[in-house]
């Protein structure tokens, strides 16, 4: 039987069609089973990131720099003898399918190793799939600090500096202000609520009379930024510090704008200088506002130059800080197969444990106690620049990983507390 | 004081937003009976568009303007295309295909999106004129919003004189409150649809169009637009436009005080728990009429033949012989994708038993599924259960809320209970999403593994199959047994079921834990296999994902809810695998079923045996 | 001794906005009797069957069954009580066989609805072909109810509202649609059944042959008030009845 408009005829010819169609396809699924024998098999990377979904506006510059990296390796007569190839795969952002894509990966295509994610819980997840499977994972750009140390395991290591070290830099800085009366608006969302609970512990520790106005947590990815910034103006803090990234932080800015809330009280944004934060929102981006990001076009590093150019040449853009996170990481994962001499898993982590690599922002390491790389940040406030059309960081520093970071004790106690 | 007079504007002026949208939603859902997925889609579309043309048109600062006409034009145009191509193929259609088939437009016109702008988010440029503030009370106020809130009101008057001052009006609150009368008045019906369609799609372009100046524009404005929509389309009454000023004033209002007063695990959860308790006490809404529905024959499903497949006796041994004789020789990774098949097999074919055999057309399976997860998590992590008795229990945490949510469910029908269903599952996504304590909140449960005596894949496949042969062999009895038969006869006639002593609400609440149970048993495979459980699990997407494997098998078949778990999965993994754009080829798979496949494709070969065999005497 | 009556209506009253559908019926069936409801199009003959069987609710008024009040009850407790009906339109279950149909309303009645576990296929289905030989439909057994032809269709309703063995069957138009000769045997086959049990039987029909062969009394409903109640020849010759219809057709 089928429903009266649907013409009968037609209907199972069109069945027909398309009934091989499915049959092929999954053939071709099958066929992918016996593994690709060959002389000199590539060294095969998983890399799982956000390309759909909530997270999808920052991941594409990131994967143009990763496939920079891997071609400059190929190009340069691959590692061990070998070629290089990176399978990506999409998230979608969500946790449940990164670690399917880590099983199909890791079980299917036989990865050395997984790496990537951009979203902290992603990120989280996929952890656990490589502590439960003893695979090696190289987390890009989850922030979230419990990536490396409260659910650290010997089988994870991060390349960005995390919410503690830029909640820090921050801290550090915001400490020298004058201002008391602080607010806080950020993603209910580990990312969003790590940053804050880490910057305000240091504030209070540099300032102990700083006092709490107001604080804000809207649903990730659903904000709605009118109602929260008419709440703000009302509090009256002196300071408000923002968590808010993506769509949630554009969308708020720009109200924020419009209101004079960026007038009215001093603005502290993690991650908020990076190109991905400043371009979209060209001259509406807010002016004085306390920042960690990456001055890409101001930094005279000639190894820098030489990446924005690459880039730049590649990819057709400007890059964004997941670009530099990108090329580093994959560099790391290079340089650890080189001296590892091999893709077993438990040698690429003995090779990343203390590593050091040259990489275009100057050298850093993987911390052989916690996994976490001394990659920095840069910390400066922000400016409208009328001639590029948008906001940029000014009157900036780099702080390196190692000025911000825990001792080994305290990742330790962090550890045990976890527990 | 003033504060909150200028969050009363605030909220004021995302209402007329919501506003848009959901009366075109509304009006589209009046005349058509179609509950319009794509609403949401067009509304993106036309944001991104405007934002295109407002640096494409050579008019100076004048370009934004005519950019926000054309816009929507260009969306309403291209609704025109889709709803004479496709929609009018499937009016007379059972709801479940209605809307998976506005479901595939959502996906083709989402990687479209991502095909022509990208997926990085962008803004709009501000409107020459109005970009300032004023300032009201001594708060800024943006001049847009302003003029926003003084044009919502005007549409709402014109669409108010266009409903009742022009005999299209006329016809459009006719064919609302009486589709058959219509035909009898001798108009043609098509082009009323075609015209309504169009100009409910206009108003949702005309939204977008008008929001890019204020927010981000990203790839995923459509999913939220039009949940919300929904919600607001519920509260106010679908069919009824002025309901759509209520419901989104109401929505806009809570919202903007929700933010201050309310605590924020609240927010998430609010306007569905809104929605579910307008659902329950007054099913069609503020401003809706209470109306027999004129179900297709069959209720939101279609009628379907048999409920169970008839297979030759040699095709379910072979079937058998393989899934115990095959695994130990594939690759650790194909047993996880068949322990993820076992899975999605109970999950799909629990919803077979309330969709295809109880004709209860649920959109919101996804949370038994989820909550049967969560159980195994949770009593493993919280109750410090061992392995194999956290997964034993958890169906009955799916079965309880089942039993719960069930209860208020089964006393709506059609388009109303799928609705509440969904509620009721977006409820338990926010609960989970934002109870940090408890359930962990998006950053979910991890380490949730097989104990160490079955954690090989192998062995954890063995306990899958054990488990889903135990479940699916209780979903196929129940189908058979009396209770299974009586409850298609509720689907085919409910009244003449209730006239042979039948106690439809009970019936189908058991159903419904039925299914739950089911539903949480799958659920817990899943919770093992991955190591980690997420409030994804009971998201829309995931209730969406269990009718599209329901789909692909064929409705009426519980065997069909099998095939179509893996059809869908081996799907997903191929086309994930070659392309970018799986969810535009998702969707053209959808469509093509929709319109090709109506009996799925079980249904399908069922058909071709048959007339084979009798072809052959 | 005065015989109780089987069915009992004390002044029922039901209206549909500002229509008074039903206004006041009061009627008393003893047991065994077979009585026709007639009147013309809109009199409230089948909204007064959708009263007595719970389909809708009455506004006001008492209906009482083997001295029990049954009015405010829904349509499964009623029909449990012992009182069954077929549908104006008729009301089968489309995608089952004439025999699960039968199957699905004993089980039904023998309180197995809701067993999840056992076969369907052997369960009450003596009983059942039973029902369908007594209909005349034992040949159509394993076919699929959508294929029936109209006829089939009201006898394959009549044989599901007998299987709980009811005391009343209340019957809207069980002949609408048929061939007239169709007609006068499906209602013979009705009759002989319901006598064959002392049953009693509440019918509206359309069709005055139809009525007046098979109908020991008969009610006249009009504009929701009973006009008329006697044997058919009393009904026949009462004025206010023939003002009714012959005014009506003049």
């Amino acid at each position: 039987m089928r429903y009266p408009l649907s013409r009968p005829n037609r209907s199972g010819k069109l069945a027909l069609a398309i009934g091989p169609v499915l049959v092929a396809l999954v053939v071709v699924w099958l066929l992918g089973i016996p593994s690709r024998a060959g002389a000199q098999p590539p060294i095969r990377i998983g890399e799982i990131n956000s390309y759909t979904g909530i997270a999808a506006g920052f991941t594409l510059p990131y994967r143009q720099a990763v496939e920079m990296a891997v071609e400059e390796v190929n190009a340069g007569g691959g590692l061990l003898g070998r070629r290089v190839e990176v399978l990506f795969r999409d998230d979608k952002g969500n946790p449940a399918d990164a670690v399917t894509h880590a099983q199909e990966l890791v079980f299917g295509e036989k990865v050395a190793l997984l790496a990537g994610t951009f979203l902290s819980n992603v990120g989280l997840a996929v952890s656990d799939f490589a502590r439960q499977n003893k695979v090696l994972f190289v987390a890009a750009e989850p922030l979230s600090e419990a990536v490396t140390w409260s659910q650290g395991h010997r089988h994870i290591f991060r390349v960005r500096p995390n919410t503690h070290s830029q909640g820090r830099m921050l801290a550090e800085r915001a400490a020298r202000l004058p201002y008391k009366r602080w607010a806080v608006i950020g993603p209910n969302y580990e990312y969003g609520r790590r940053a804050w609970e880490t910057f305000w512990a240091r504030l209070k520790e540099l300032k102990p009379d700083v006092q709490l106005a107001g604080e804000h947590w809207p649903t990730l990815g659903k904000i709605e930024p009118s109602g929260y910034v008419t709440a703000l103006l009302s509090q009256q803090p002196q300071a408000i510090y923002v968590s808010l990234f993506g769509s949630d932080w554009i969308a708020f800015a720009r109200e924020a704008g419009k209101r004079g809330l960026f007038q009215k009280a001093f603005f502290v944004g993690i991650l908020l200088g990076e190109p991905e934060y400043m371009e979209p929102l060209k001259l509406e981006a807010p002016e004085g506002m306390l920042v960690t990001g990456y001055p890409w076009y101001d930094i005279q590093r000639p190894a820098h130059k030489e990446f924005v150019a690459k880039f730049q040449k590649k990819a057709d853009r400007t890059p964004v800080v997941g670009s530099l996170v990108g090329y580093v990481t994959f560099l790391s994962i290079f340089e650890a197969i080189r001296k590892a001499g091999s893709t077993e898993t438990e040698k690429m982590v003995a090779a990343l444990e203390g590593l050091k690599i040259e990489t275009p922002i100057g050298p850093i390491s993987f911390r052989p106690f916690d996994h976490q790389s001394t990659m920095g940040a840069w910390v400066g406030t922000t400016k409208l620049d009328p001639r590029r059309g948008g906001g940029v960081m000014v009157n900036w520093e780099y702080v390196p990983g190692e000025k911000v970071l825990p001792s080994e004790a305290e990742v330790r106690k962090m550890r045990e507390a976890a527990k | 004081m003033a504060l909150l007079i200028v969050q009363l504007l605030t909220g004021l002026a995302n209402a007329m937003f919501l506003f848009l949208v959901a009366s075109g939603l509304s009006l589209i859902f009046g005349v058509t009976r179609i509950v319009n997925f794509a609403h949401g889609s067009f509304y993106m579309l036309a944001a991104y568009l405007a934002s295109t043309l407002v640096t494409a048109l050579p008019l100076g600062p004048s370009s934004f303007y005519a950019a926000v006409i054309l816009a929507p034009l260009g969306v309403a145009l291209l609704g025109g295309l889709i709803e004479v191509c496709l929609l009018r193929r499937i009016y007379r259609a059972p709801a479940l295909y209605q809307l998976l088939l506005t479901f595939a437009v959502v996906l083709v016109i989402g990687d479209a999106v991502k095909f022509f702008w990208g997926t990085e988010n962008r803004t709009g440029p501000s409107p020459p004129g109005l970009s300032g503030s004023v300032p009201i009370l001594g708060q800024l106020f943006p001049t847009y919003d302003l003029a926003i809130l003084l044009l919502g009101p005007l549409f709402a008057l014109s669409l108010w004189a266009m409903l009742h001052r022009t005999r299209w009006g006329i016809l459009i609150r006719a064919a609302t409150s009486d589709r058959e009368m219509v035909g009898a008045l001798g108009v043609n019906q098509t082009w009323l649809f075609t015209g309504v369609f169009v100009l409910g799609t206009w108003l949702a372009g005309l939204a977008g169009a008008l929001q890019m100046p204020r927010v981000a524009l990203t790839t995923v404005m459509d999913s939220t637009v039009i949940v919300e929509t929904f919600v607001v389309v519920v509260i106010g009454g679908m069919g009824s436009a002025f309901g759509a000023l209520l419901g989104a004033v109401l929505i806009g209002v809570l919202q903007a005080f929700g933010i201050l007063w309310l605590p924020r695990e609240f927010h998430l959860a609010i306007v569905f728990i809104l929605m579910a308790a307008v659902l329950i006490l007054r099913p069609w809404g503020l401003l809706g009429r209470p109306e027999a529905e004129t179900l297709p024959p069959g209720g939101a499903v279609g009628l379907g033949a048999g409920g169970r497949l008839r297979a030759p006796g040699w095709v379910w041994a072979g079937v058998l012989l393989m899934a115990v004789a095959l695994p130990p020789l594939l690759p650790a990774y194909y047993v996880w994708v068949l322990v993820e098949i076992l899975a999605l097999a109970l999950f799909a074919a629990s919803l077979q038993l309330l969709v295809g055999t109880g004709g209860m057309l649920s959109f919101g399976h996804a949370a038994y599924f989820g909550l049967g997860a969560y159980g195994a998590a949770l009593l493993m992590k919280r109750a410090a259960l061992p392995m194999p008795a956290a997964f034993a229990l958890a169906p009955l945490v799916a079965a309880a809320a089942a039993l719960l949510f069930g209860a208020f469910c089964v006393r709506l029908s059609g388009v109303y209970f799928a609705m509440l269903t969904l509620a009721f599952a977006q409820i338990a996504f926010a609960i989970v999403h934002q109870w940090y304590d408890f359930t962990g909140g998006d950053n979910g449960i991890l380490g949730v593994w097989p104990s160490a005596s079955l954690a090989t894949p192998v062995r954890y496949y063995t306990l899958a199959l054990l488990a889903a042969a135990v479940g699916l062999g209780f979903l196929w009895r129940v189908t058979g047994s009396p209770f299974g038969y009586t409850l298609r006869a509720a689907r085919d006639h409910p009244r003449r079921c209730q006239a042979i002593g039948v106690n439809l609400r009970a019936h189908r609440l058991l159903a419904f834990g039925v299914a739950g149970l089911c539903a949480g048993l799958g659920g817990a495979i899943f919770a093992f296999s991955k190591g980690s459980v997420f409030p994804d699990y009971l998201s829309m997407p995931m209730s969406v994902q269990s009718l599209v494997m329901v789909l692909i098998g064929g409705i009426h078949a519980l065997a069909g809810a099998s095939v179509g778990a893996a059809v869908y999965k081996l799907l997903d993994i191929v086309i994930t695998k070659y392309t970018g754009y799986w969810q535009a080829v998702l969707g053209g798979v959808l469509a093509c079923l929709v319109v090709a496949f109506p009996h799925g494709l079980v249904g399908f070969v069922q058909a071709r045996w048959t007339r084979m065999r009798t072809s052959l005497g | 001794m005065v015989e109780t009556p089987l069915l009992e209506v004390r002044d029922v009253w039901k209206a549909f906005g500002g229509v008074q559908a039903v206004a006041g019926v009061s009627l008393t069936l003893p047991r065994g009797e077979v009585r026709a409801l007639i009147g013309p199009n809109g009199a409230g003959k089948t909204t007064l069957l959708n009263l007595l069987t719970g389909q809708l609710a009455c506004d006001g008024g008492v209906v009482l069954f083997k001295r029990e009040r049954i009015s405010g009850l829904p349509p499964e407790r009623i029909w449990r009580r012992g009182i069954s009906r077929t549908f104006q339109v008729t009301a089968t279950f489309a995608s089952l066989t004439v025999l699960e149909n039968v199957q699905v309303a004993i089980l039904s009645h023998q309180g197995r609805s809701r067993d999840l576990f056992s076969r369907t296929g052997r369960l009450a289905r003596e009983a059942a072909l039973d029902f369908l030989k007594r209909v005349g439909l034992e040949d159509q057994a394993e076919n699929v109810c959508a294929s029936l032809s109209f006829g089939d269709l009201k006898r394959l309703e009549l044989a599901i509202a007998l299987a709980n063995e009811p005391e009343l069957l209340v019957l809207d138009e069980p002949t609408a649609g048929m061939a007239p000769q169709e007609r006068m045997d499906l209602m013979a086959l009705a009759v002989t059944i319901v006598r064959d049990r002392a049953v009693s039987v509440l019918f509206t029909e359309h069709d005055m042959d139809v009525v007046f062969a098979a109908a020991e009394r008969i009610m006249v409903l009009h504009q929701g008030r009973v006009i008329a109640e006697g044997t058919p020849r009393a009904v026949r010759d009462d004025p206010q009845v023939q003002a009714i219809y012959l005014g009506g057709l003049g």
